[in-house]
C-alpha cells in the first residue's frame, strides 16, 4: 500500500525549492509570537490556551493542511504530469495512500511540532495544555490532509475550496451557528485534546465518541473516494 | 509534417521567387497606451471571469454576491424598522467582511499574473510596444479596480438604502465619502500585496495559499497579541501592533483620520500622531509593492 518512489516524488514536490521556506515561515512566526508573549505576559495558562487555540489550531493547522494536502496531488493534475504516474503499474489507491501519508507527515511536522514548542515556551506544559494542543494538531493533521487531498483530486480550485472550508465554515460560521461546529475538524480534534488535558481550558462542543467516530469516518471515506476519483480521472484542458 | 524534397536536380535556372501576395500592414498603429489600456481592461474583466469559462466566473461572482447581500439585508432592516442610523458604519463594513476580501485577492491575484508566467505569455506581452512599467501598472490598476468594485459596491448599496430610508443626507454623504477613501486605500494595498506574492510563483494553487497565509496569519497573530496586550492593560502597545497586518493597518488609519470606530480590542484606535505613522506605512507599502513588481518584471524571462 506504500510506494517509496511515489513518496519521494511527493516529498520533493511539496518541499522542493522555495516551498519549504514558506511552509517553514508559519511555524517560525508562531514560535516568535510565543516568545514575545512569554516575555510580555509571563507564563499564563489562559493566554497559552487562547494563543494555541486561536492561532495555532484554528489558523495555522488548516492552512498548512491545505498547502500540503492539495499540494500533494493538485499541481500534478493541473499540469497533466500525473499521467506519467498513472501509467505506471501501481494501483491508484496505493498512489493516494502514499500521498496521504506524505501529506499527513508534512502537516504534522510543520504544525504539531511548532505547536508543542510554542506551548512549552508559553507555559512549560502547565496543566498539559501544550501536549493537549499538540495531540489536537496531530489528529487534525490526519483529517485535514485526507480531506484536502480528496479536494485536490475533485476540483481544479481545490485550494480555494479548502480555504473557504477552513476560514469561512470553521471560523466564521462556527462562531455564529452552533450547528456548524459539530461538522468541523477543529472541534473534533479539540474533543480529543479535551480528553488529554482534562481541565476547563481546552473545551469542545462535540463529545469524544462522536468526534472520534467522525474523524475516522471522514478520513477513511475521503481517502477511499480520492482513490476512486483517481481511477476514473479525466484530464481536462486549461480553462 | 512531411516535406517532400524533390530529387536533387541540377540547380540554376529553375530557381524562382513567387509573389504570393504578402502585404505590409499599413493601417493605423494604436501604440503603447492602447496596448496598456487593453491589458488593463482584459485583466479587469478577467478578475470577474468575464471573457473566461463559466467555471471561472463562479467564484468571483459568488464572492461579489456574498459581499453585497449583508449590506442589502442591513438596508432592508433599516428601512423596515425606520432606524435613525445604519446598523454598520461605512468604514466598518470592509473590516467585517475581510475574510471575503482576502479570499477574492487570493483567488484573483494569481489568476492575473501566475498564469502569464506559467504559460510563458509574458515575453509575448513584451513583444508588443509596452514596457515593464506599463505591464505592472496595468495589472496593478486592474486588480485594484476589481477590488474597489468589490468593496465599494456594498457601500453604494448602503448609501442608496440610507437615502431611501430618509436618513440625514449630509451625515450619510460624509460617511460614504470616508468609506470610499478607506476602501480605495484598502484596494491598492491588498492588490499590491497579492500581486507581489503571486508574481513569484507560476503555480496558481500555491500562490493562492501564500496570499491567504500572509493576509490571515498576520491578522490572526496581530489580533491575538492585541487581545493579550488589552488583557494585560498594556493599552499603549495595541496601536503599534496594528502596523503589522494589512487589515489592522487600514483599520487604524481610518479610525485615526476617517472618523471610524476602531475594531481593535478595547476600542482604542491610534491617536493622530500614531495615525500619521499608519498613513506613512500604508503608502510606503503600496509604493514598495509597486517597486518590487517593477523589479520582478525587469527581466522578461522566467
Amino acid at each position: 500500500m506504500y510506494d517509496p518512489t511515489v513518496a519521494r516524488l511527493t516529498y520533493r514536490a511539496l518541499l522542493g525549492r522555495r516551498r519549504a521556506l514558506i511552509l517553514g515561515a508559519l511555524p517560525v512566526l508562531l514560535i516568535v509570537i510565543a516568545v514575545i508573549v512569554r516575555a510580555l505576559v509571563g507564563a499564563d495558562d489562559q493566554t497559552t490556551a487562547d494563543l494555541l487555540g486561536g492561532l495555532a489550531l484554528a489558523t495555522m493547522v488548516p492552512i498548512i493542511g491545505v498547502i500540503a494536502g492539495t499540494g500533494a496531488i493538485g499541481p500534478e493534475i493541473d499540469d497533466g504530469s500525473v499521467v506519467y504516474l498513472l501509467s505506471k503499474p501501481i494501483k491508484r489507491p496505493t498512489i493516494i495512500f502514499t500521498k496521504l501519508i506524505v501529506a499527513i507527515g508534512v502537516t504534522m511536522v510543520f504544525s504539531a511540532v511548532p505547536t508543542l514548542i510554542a506551548g512549552l515556551i508559553l507555559n512549560g506544559n502547565g496543566q498539559q495544555i501544550a501536549v493537549a494542543y499538540t495531540v489536537a494538531a496531530l489528529v487534525a493533521s490526519i483529517a485535514y490532509a485526507a480531506l484536502f487531498l480528496l479536494l485536490g483530486t475533485v476540483s481544479r480550485h481545490a485550494v480555494v475550496f479548502g480555504l473557504v472550508y477552513a476560514l469561512v465554515w470553521e471560523a466564521l460560521f462556527g462562531s455564529l451557528v452552533a450547528g456548524a461546529r459539530t461538522l468541523s475538524v477543529q472541534q473534533w480534534s479539540l474533543a480529543v485534546a479535551h480528553k488529554v488535558a482534562g481541565g476547563d481550558l481546552v473545551t469542545s462542543d462535540v463529545g469524544l465518541t462522536t468526534a472520534t467516530v467522525l474523524l475516522v469516518v471522514v478520513t477513511v471515506l475521503a481517502t477511499w473516494y480520492a482513490g476512486q476519483k483517481l481511477r476514473s480521472l479525466t484530464l481536462a484542458g486549461e480553462e | 509534417m512531411a516535406v517532400e524534397h524533390p530529387a536533387a536536380t541540377s540547380p540554376g535556372d529553375q530557381t524562382r521567387i513567387h509573389n504570393i501576395g504578402y502585404r505590409a500592414y499599413d493601417g493605423p498603429r494604436l501604440g503603447r497606451s492602447y496596448a496598456t489600456r487593453s491589458l488593463y481592461s482584459q485583466s479587469l474583466r478577467g478578475a470577474y471571469g468575464l471573457g473566461r469559462s463559466v467555471k471561472s466566473k463562479v467564484l468571483p461572482m459568488l464572492l461579489f454576491v456574498v459581499m453585497c447581500v449583508p449590506a442589502a439585508i442591513m438596508v432592508a432592516v433599516a428601512v423596515a424598522t425606520k432606524a435613525k442610523d445604519l446598523p454598520v458604519d461605512y468604514t466598518r463594513y470592509a473590516v467585517i467582511m475581510q475574510a471575503v476580501i482576502s479570499l477574492y485577492v487570493a483567488s484573483q491575484a494569481p489568476q492575473s499574473v501566475s498564469r502569464d508566467l506559467r504559460f510563458k505569455t509574458v515575453p509575448l506581452y513584451f513583444s508588443r510596444p509596452i514596457e515593464t512599467a506599463d505591464y505592472v501598472r496595468a495589472k496593478f490598476a486592474a486588480l485594484a479596480s476589481a477590488l474597489f468594485i468589490l468593496t465599494a459596491a456594498p457601500l453604494v448599496v448602503l448609501y442608496a438604502g440610507a437615502l431611501l430610508a430618509k436618513l440625514d443626507f449630509a451625515d450619510q454623504t460624509k460617511g460614504f465619502a470616508q468609506g470610499l477613501v478607506s476602501v480605495a486605500l484598502l484596494s491598492l494595498l491588498f492588490a499590491g500585496l497579492g500581486l507581489v506574492i503571486a508574481s513569484v510563483t507560476p503555480r496558481r494553487g500555491f500562490g493562492i495559499a501564500a496570499v491567504i497565509a500572509v493576509l490571515t496569519i498576520t491578522y490572526g497573530a496581530v489580533s491575538t497579541l492585541q487581545a493579550i496586550a488589552d488583557a494585560q492593560d498594556a493599552g499603549d502597545s495595541i496601536a503599534w501592533m496594528g502596523l503589522f497586518s494589512p487589515i489592522t493597518l487600514i483599520d487604524g488609519l481610518q479610525s485615526a483620520f476617517l472618523g471610524a470606530t476602531s475594531a481593535f480590542p478595547g476600542g482604542v484606535g491610534p491617536t493622530n500622531g500614531e495615525g500619521v505613522v499608519y498613513v506613512l506605512v500604508t503608502l510606503g507599502l503600496i509604493a514598495a509593492c509597486y517597486g518590487l513588481l517593477m523589479r520582478r518584471y525587469r527581466k522578461v524571462g522566467l
